[in-house]
């Protein structure tokens, strides 16, 4: 029976019922040279059988239980109860996107109070729906940026997470888009180098903050920088941090892009994570995706509608400003559940936080003898440490003894030595410091 | 509390003031002020609401309640294939060893995810006939554009500059979108009165400018695409190849394979032919499949194996490059895997046949009543038009949704695909008994009986949903995206 209601008989019933003797007559129409294709297959698996084998494939992912400080895009943050059980609500996670807005209110209303959270945390006028990363919300805004300007460039800073830039680069070959790396100098966008790149030929400039090595960059710079009037300034954020720091808004960026993963979703691997765009209200009609709007019935209540829809694909077909349909709603509803629940002083408490254990580890690992900061700027809650052994070594010999201590950052990523990029969150614990200061310690011997 | 009273937004349940505590301060560690400058914090406080936990819970809770979904009733949208997603899949796949492991931790602590990575590649690649599989796209859309860049990646490399995709205009709007984001202008081809590809069409406009023939197969009608070996002869001798739109791949997943039938690319939609939730609208998983040829341009990171261990390539020098920011969707990957190990291949067949014996059950039940487009062997669905105006009145696709929606049912996928005028498309998936199949037409068809009785009622519906027909003319004219205080 598995997941069909029928039983054997109703199905031959059914079948007469449409006239047929074999069901292998509902497929007459497909010519007879392609049936009965020979697939290779496993055996099925009763629920149990199934319970059991992933319980293993857990088990040997011996990475998730060890303690992490790993980040670079996927941060271990606390995810409070309430939200998956939430989430794990049949009518929300069953659902489809809200085609029939009279019963697709919960999806709706909830959508439009996300776009409201997202749109204040980063002090812009509006946000999409979502879309599937960060990595594609920084391709999706880079494309945006040369529609809203007619242009065909776009200036990164090579701050910026290399995932991210790898993607970008993706999205942007195709159509021919071109791209120029603005380089690094100690760790932070130079910003020498971004005034003599940037010219009006550009579409956009993006950068990011926290930047990839975890540095504050000089975001007040950026704006006065570009010296081209139209070109637009675009910013990569991490979300968690914007219940401490200045938010894009207010260092005048247009577009605003990043992850939603560290707002109370698990790294589970890398996805599903869950990328937004945020930007000035003159852009909306420029955005991709879905955006809700607010709106009355015929009775005059209050409900909500997905909006501007000759933007998206099913309308506009090739002259869509994106190919996105299914995006990552259930992910979105998980950032605005967090939200609300952490509230503006939750939200506060777990970036500083944060930021004071990555400093508490940042001071015990330099601590140690031939252990050095690689840059001297000021960090959010990730650093890069310099090593007197090679970083690649390291970071192997510290798993096999159970730590995963963090990204290797070469040097052509960083234009300095090679480093490690090592994150601390809200959740990590002192006893987890005391044992990467251990393992550090006896390697170093 | 009624379902249709007002649910205030989170904003309207500010109690301002002071929120509560999450975390408490960690020892040993200065203030935030004297660890980072100041201006680089906020100048004023996050304009977030103060609202607690127990009214968080009761607004999600309500809102959830105005929801329609697949467990609370059936939920017919065409192409969608809103089949039941097992409960198993989403709490296997949520084990603490999966959620709990993050994408940099190396391949030697990540075996077990990458082991049924590799695993659910190869029974993707062999239930559709492909050499290869990548997992990294996030959604069918994302799968499409991953394909199209193939396609561009393998001409280009040939030296074969070719700008051209063919797809019917009977297509899904993401076809022409995701060429276009590939970099490809596209031509809609002109369905044949048979709704099928038109052989001749199709020849007027293949020459050696053409990338690719886009098509999905069965189409979005519903119809097998009986000349698809003419077709992708046609294609391939014109040097372009073809892609399989993977929506449809519920109407015969093990019955037929999209590489016997000469497709060059695949891509799958997890969300719907696996079984994975649809979420409210994502997160989906669209992996792609490509033939031999193709194998070179697939996306990094690449996930495979070597000597029994399982592994993650990041360089591969044709590789059209990397798609998402780590993997893609694992965590919906993880749960169409149960869903395959569970159903095995004789589960998937079954399926297809319960699939398509639904669909052909309730077209033979509905179209004396609303006649189809096309008259034919329906596959998994059926589309049907209310186009007939002296037949209809002023019953259009639109009131009928609607009726729908107050009996109970979601509507099908209305007005889609374009070339239907007044089309509703019904899928009913496979895991729906003949009782609600049985209830879905007898609706269809009172409904129909009381436009006769009662025209204003039905013309005005729905009458008992939380909230009735809205504005939607002035909400694009006007856009009122976020809350204001």
């Amino acid at each position: 029976m598995d997941f069909i209601p029928h039983t054997q008989e109703e199905f031959l019933d059914m079948l007469r019922e449409v006239g047929l003797e074999n069901r292998n007559d509902l497929f007459r129409t497909i010519p007879e040279q392609l049936h009965h294709p020979d697939i290779p297959f496993p055996e099925p698996m009763t629920e149990l059988e199934i319970g059991d084998l992933m319980h293993a494939a857990a088990e040997a992912n011996r990475g998730a239980k060890m303690p992490s400080f790993l980040g670079g895009g996927a941060y271990d943050h606390y995810t409070p109860h309430a939200i998956p059980a939430l989430v794990s609500r049949s009518e929300f996670i069953t659902a489809y996107t809200p085609y029939q807005p009279e019963v697709s209110q919960g999806t709706l209303q909830a959508i439009f109070e996300f776009q409201t959270f997202m749109s204040r945390l980063t002090g812009m006028d509006t946000a999409n729906a979502s879309v599937y990363d960060g990595a594609s919300a920084l391709a999706e805004a880079a494309l945006m940026s040369c529609r809203i300007t007619r242009k065909n460039k776009v200036a990164v800073s090579s701050s910026i997470n290399p995932h991210y830039l790898r993607v970008m680069k993706t999205y942007l070959e195709a159509p021919g888009i071109e791209w120029v790396e603005i380089p690094c100098s100690e760790g932070v966008t130079d910003i020498k180098q971004l005034k003599s790149i940037v010219n009006e030929d550009f579409a956009a400039c993006f950068v990011q903050n926290p930047n990839y090595f975890g540095n504050l960059e000089p975001v007040d710079e950026f704006r006065s920088a570009i010296s081209a009037p139209k070109c637009l300034l675009g910013a990569v954020v991490y979300p968690h941090s914007l219940g401490l720091l200045k938010p894009p808004g207010d260092w005048d960026a247009d577009i605003v892009v990043g992850d939603l993963q560290s707002l109370g979703m698990p790294v589970q691997f890398g996805g599903p994570f869950a990328g937004f765009v945020s930007c000035k209200q003159k852009h909306v009609r420029q955005l991709p995706g879905r955006l809700v709007g607010r709106t009355k019935d015929v009775d005059g209540k209050t409900g909500y509608v997905l909006t501007l829809q000759t933007r998206e694909q099913h309308i506009r077909r090739s002259k869509a400003t994106s190919n996105i349909c299914t995006n990552q709603g259930l992910c979105a509803l998980m950032a605005t559940i967090y939200m609300s629940l952490m509230g503006p002083d939750g939200l506060r408490q777990a970036a500083e936080t944060s930021v004071r254990n990555a400093h508490k580890l940042q001071k015990r690992l330099c601590d140690i003898d031939g252990v050095t900061m690689a840059f001297d700027k000021p960090f959010f809650n990730e650093f890069v440490i310099n090593l007197p052994m090679p970083v690649e070594s390291f970071i192997d010999t510290a798993r096999e003894l159970g730590l995963l201590s963090g990204i290797h950052i070469k040097s052509t990523e960083s234009a300095g030595n090679d480093g490690l990029l090592v994150c601390a969150t809200e959740k990590t614990k002192a006893d987890d410091i005391e044992f990467y200061i251990d393992v550090l310690t006896r390697i170093l011997e | 509390m009624p379902m249709d009273a007002y649910e205030p937004t989170l904003f309207e349940l500010d109690h301002k003031g002071k929120g509560r505590i999450w975390f408490s301060e960690p020892e040993g560690t200065s203030p935030v002020d004297e660890l980072l400058p100041q201006d680089a914090l906020r100048n004023a406080p996050l304009n977030f609401p103060v609202v607690s936990e127990p009214e968080v819970v009761r607004h999600f809770t309500r809102l959830s309640r105005r929801n329609f979904s697949i467990d609370s009733g059936f939920y017919p949208l065409g192409s969608c294939t809103m089949k039941y997603n097992p409960k198993v899949n989403d709490a296997l796949s949520q084990l603490p060893g999966f959620i709990g492991l993050h994408p940099e931790s190396g391949q030697e602590v990540s075996q077990g995810t990458l082991r049924l990575m590799v695993e659910i590649q190869q029974y993707l690649a062999d239930l559709t006939g492909m050499a290869g599989v990548t997992l990294n796209p996030c959604a069918g859309a994302h799968g499409e554009m991953c394909g199209m860049m193939l396609i561009k990646a393998y001409h280009d490399d040939r030296g074969d500059k070719r700008s051209i995709v063919l797809s019917p205009d009977s297509s899904h709007g993401t076809n022409p979108a995701s060429a276009a984001m590939a970099g490809y202008k596209t031509i809609e081809l002109k369905s044949g009165p048979d709704g099928c590809v038109d052989i001749e069409e199709l020849k007027n406009h293949l020459n050696e400018d053409v990338a690719a023939v886009m098509l999905t197969n069965p189409n979005t009608l519903g119809l097998f695409e009986k000349d698809i070996l003419e077709i992708q002869r046609l294609a391939h001798d014109a040097g372009a190849l073809l892609y399989y739109d993977g929506a449809n791949l519920n109407a015969i997943a093990g019955i037929a394979r999209p590489g016997d039938m000469g497709f060059n690319v695949v891509h799958f939609n997890l969300h719907k032919t696996f079984a994975t939730p649809h979420g409210g609208g994502g997160p989906g998983s669209g992996p792609v499949g490509v033939c031999e040829k193709l194998l070179p341009y697939l996306p990094v990171p690449i996930i495979g194996e070597e000597n029994g261990t399982y592994t993650i390539t990041r360089k591969s020098e044709k590789s059209i490059g990397q798609l998402s920011t780590f993997f893609g969707n694992v965590g919906v990957v993880l749960r169409a895997y149960i869903y395959m190990r569970m159903l095995g291949i004789e589960g998937i067949r079954n399926n297809s046949f319960n699939a398509v014996l639904n669909a052909r059950y309730m077209l033979k039940q509905l179209k004396d009543t609303i006649p189809p487009e096309i008259e034919g062997d329906c596959m998994h669905e059926f589309v049907l038009t209310l186009k007939d105006h002296e037949r209809f009145g002023d019953l259009n696709t639109m009131a009928m949704a609607k009726n729908l929606l107050d009996r109970g049912f979601h509507a099908p996928t209305v007005y889609f695909p374009l070339i239907v005028k007044e089309a509703m498309m019904i899928e009913p998936t496979e895991t729906e008994s003949k009782r609600t199949l049985d209830a879905f037409v007898d609706a269809v068809k009172e409904i129909i009986e009381e436009y006769k009785t009662n025209p204003e009622h039905v013309l005005h519906a729905p009458h008992q949903t939380p909230v009735r027909r809205l504005d939607e003319v002035t909400a694009a004219r006007k856009p009122e995206l976020v809350y204001a205080d």
